[in-house]
């Protein structure tokens, strides 16, 4: 069963007594009351599967609102893994934000099965491209318009390495737009699926930008990584694409780790056969179509040189 | 339900009959008592030993909870070299203690071990030299506040933890096994004394076995770390039916905890253990057990032990471990001394956490 092909009534009632989402490679237990986020759960996550009987599932979470009297004056929403809550709570209307990021938070700090990247992934075929940069970089941005222009989204924030394999596996979630790259992305990409805008959250102004199908088809289908490059958006700059060396390639994916010291020798080796098999960029952008036109030409020389 | 990490962990034959639900279940049950490495490796054991096929759901967590610890296991042999490192142009060979003693002496308690930080053990009249040597490291202490920076060194048994500058890493550094202030008084030095150099790793000392037992028993009924009161007491489970292989042990164990005086708490250990854990004792041993009588406090820490998942609460939980943790308190210091420090607790102001992204 999808989760759209049960009404809204039906889903408020499902989600009062927990539902499980598969959003592969995960299952997410989600139990809540605060029907406010079933429109974008819909339109977010409408074509996944879903359980009703409570079985396993990797992470049980729950939004609540904190019984507290500030709820009568300036309701809040608190997020729940199990019994323990990560965050503080936030306005009740981030309800949907929080179920996002407290959703990354599980998988960041839990899945050690994966070698976990702070970096977006995209792949053309069988080729994954590995986007790693700090916050501010553009690095969104980037990877939506990409998402766009026929790169498979695996993920705007999270890159899952299995280290057995040296394989990406894609986590298609709805990329979080800020700012103003969601105005950017609204022109860039009109005919994409925009939620609402979420104001004055801690990121700022934050919207969601729904994969495409074909992405959320796909979400089984890992690829191999074959570039690492690092993007900076600059205003105003003409885009050079720098060559850069593996291990300067090699720190970077490591600076952006979740779980490097915890995986220890693992990450590193894993790391390591990653950036050995990729080449790797600096990308220093202004304008998103010549930044697209730099991928499509990088994919395409990929292409040539293995015929 | 509640019982069900407990019951696994006494009988991993149980595995083989658990639902989807219920593996769920014993998958946050051993999250939230930090068991979750040992419960992988045990379900990996079953596995190797075919009496179970790991459902196709449960693999990832049990492969991500054994890289976390053996990447976890590295760590600490290294840092326990680090520090002994550190300590060398002293002439000082660090006792670790628990988790890292079980890890680098190849203790059964070392399987699926987690941890937080690590202990070591130095002699008291060192500590001065000991904390420079370990700062001029790298480990600093990030206590800021001078109240909790006296409370350590005037009446408790450890320095303010400390936290490597660059790597993170915790040590908490003690000079006696309890605190200066506690009703139970070990005899920290003798243990300190008797304490016996790893022999492939030179320079690295544990306690010796039955005093490394006492110990963890002491750790486990004088602080008040709830979390870890079920991981601690399946260490003493592993330890004792490991060492009690050897004829005589217990008897010599008994001997040993009245000669550094922990008598009490090993009483306790050895009669939860065997409660909760099935741990095999001697008939003589359980005779004497027998006779003492706590009801109460033995139903406080039975709550205590299953209840830090929400599956194995009951409605007086809360009360129960709010009473363990004042008794937590009560043991460590003097009436006076706690009246006024936690007094001094309660009007002091939080500080406010760094906010989480």
């Amino acid at each position: 069963m999808k989760l759209s092909d049960l009404s809204d009534g039906d889903i408020r009632q499902a989600l009062h007594r927990g539902l499980t989402l598969r959003i592969e490679p995960f299952s997410v237990y989600l139990q809540t009351d605060i029907h406010q986020i079933i429109p974008e759960l819909k339109r977010n996550y409408g074509t996944r599967d879903i359980q009703l009987s409570e079985g396993f599932a990797d992470f049980k979470v729950s939004l609540k609102r904190p019984r507290t009297f500030r709820r009568w004056l300036q309701p809040q929403v608190e997020f729940y893994q199990d019994f323990f809550s990560p965050f503080k709570p936030l306005p009740f209307n981030q309800a949907y934000p929080m179920f996002e990021w407290g959703l990354n938070w599980c998988v960041a700090s839990q899945s050690h099965q994966y070698v976990l990247l702070h970096a977006a992934v995209l792949a053309k075929g069988d080729h994954a491209v590995i986007l790693p940069a700090p916050p501010g970089s553009g690095k969104s941005t980037l990877c939506a318009a990409l998402s766009t222009r026929g790169w498979r989204l695996f993920s705007d924030e999270l890159t899952l390495i299995d280290p057995t394999t040296g394989e990406v596996v894609p986590l298609p979630r709805p990329v979080n737009l800020k700012n103003n790259s969601i105005d950017v992305m609204r022109r860039y990409a009109p005919d994409a699926s925009f939620g609402p805008r979420f104001n004055d959250t801690h990121k700022g102004d934050v919207c969601y930008m729904r994969p495409t199908e074909q992405a959320i088809d796909d979400a089984l289908v890992r690829a191999k990584p074959a570039w690492v490059i690092l993007p900076k958006y600059k205003p105003d700059a003409d885009l050079t694409l720098t060559p850069m060396g593996r291990p300067q390639a090699l720190a970077a994916l490591a600076e952006n780790a979740f779980n490097y010291e915890q995986l220890g020798a693992d990450s590193f080796d894993t790391l390591a056969q990653v950036v050995d098999g990729c080449a790797c960029y600096s990308l220093e952008y202004s304008r998103l179509d010549e930044a697209i036109q730099a991928f499509a030409d990088l994919s395409l020389a990929r292409l040539e040189s293995a015929v | 339900m509640t019982q069900l990490l407990i019951d696994v962990l006494r009988e991993p034959a149980k595995l083989k009959h658990l639902n989807e639900f219920a593996w769920a279940q014993l998958l946050r049950q051993a999250r939230a008592t930090n068991l979750f490495g040992r419960l992988a490796h045990l379900i990996e054991h079953q596995a190797g030993a075919a009496a179970l096929n790991i459902p196709a759901y449960v693999a990832p967590h049990v492969f991500a909870a054994k890289r976390l610890c053996t990447a976890q296991h590295a760590c600490v042999q290294n840092e326990a070299q680090n520090i002994a490192k550190a300590l060398l142009p002293l002439g000082i060979k660090p006792v670790l203690l628990k988790g890292s003693a079980y890890v680098l002496g190849n203790a059964p308690a070392a399987i699926g071990r987690m941890f937080s930080d690590m202990d070591i053990l130095v002699p008291r009249d060192r500590l001065a030299d000991v904390e420079s040597s370990l700062m001029l490291a790298g480990w600093i202490s990030h206590i800021d506040d001078e109240y909790d920076q006296r409370y350590y060194r005037q009446w408790m048994h450890e320095l303010p933890p400390l936290m490597h500058m660059k790597r993170g890493t915790g040590i908490d550094v003690h000079h006696a096994l309890t605190p200066l202030t506690c009703r139970w008084r070990a005899d920290s030095a003798r243990m300190l004394a008797d304490a016996i150099e790893l022999p492939n790793l030179p320079g690295i000392k544990v306690l010796q076995p039955a005093d490394q037992i006492l110990h963890s028993a002491t750790h486990l009924y004088l602080e008040s770390e709830m979390p870890n009161a079920l991981r601690d007491l399946s260490d003493l489970d592993l330890l004792l039916r490991h060492h009690s292989q050897q004829e005589g042990f217990i008897d010599q164990l008994e001997q040993r905890a009245q000669q550094v005086g922990l008598v009490r708490p090993l009483d306790r250990a050895l009669r939860h253990t065997h409660a909760v854990f099935g741990t095999p004792l001697p008939t003589s041993t359980l005779q004497r057990l027998g006779k003492i009588s706590q009801p109460v406090l033995d139903a406080l820490y039975f709550d205590a032990y299953r209840c830090q998942h929400p599956s194995g609460k009951r409605w007086w939980s809360p009360i129960a471990q709010w009473l363990l943790f004042v008794r937590g308190h009560w043991m460590r210091m003097p009436l006076p001394l706690l009246v006024v420090h936690l007094t001094r607790k309660a009007l002091r102001r939080e500080p406010e956490a760094p906010e989480s992204k």
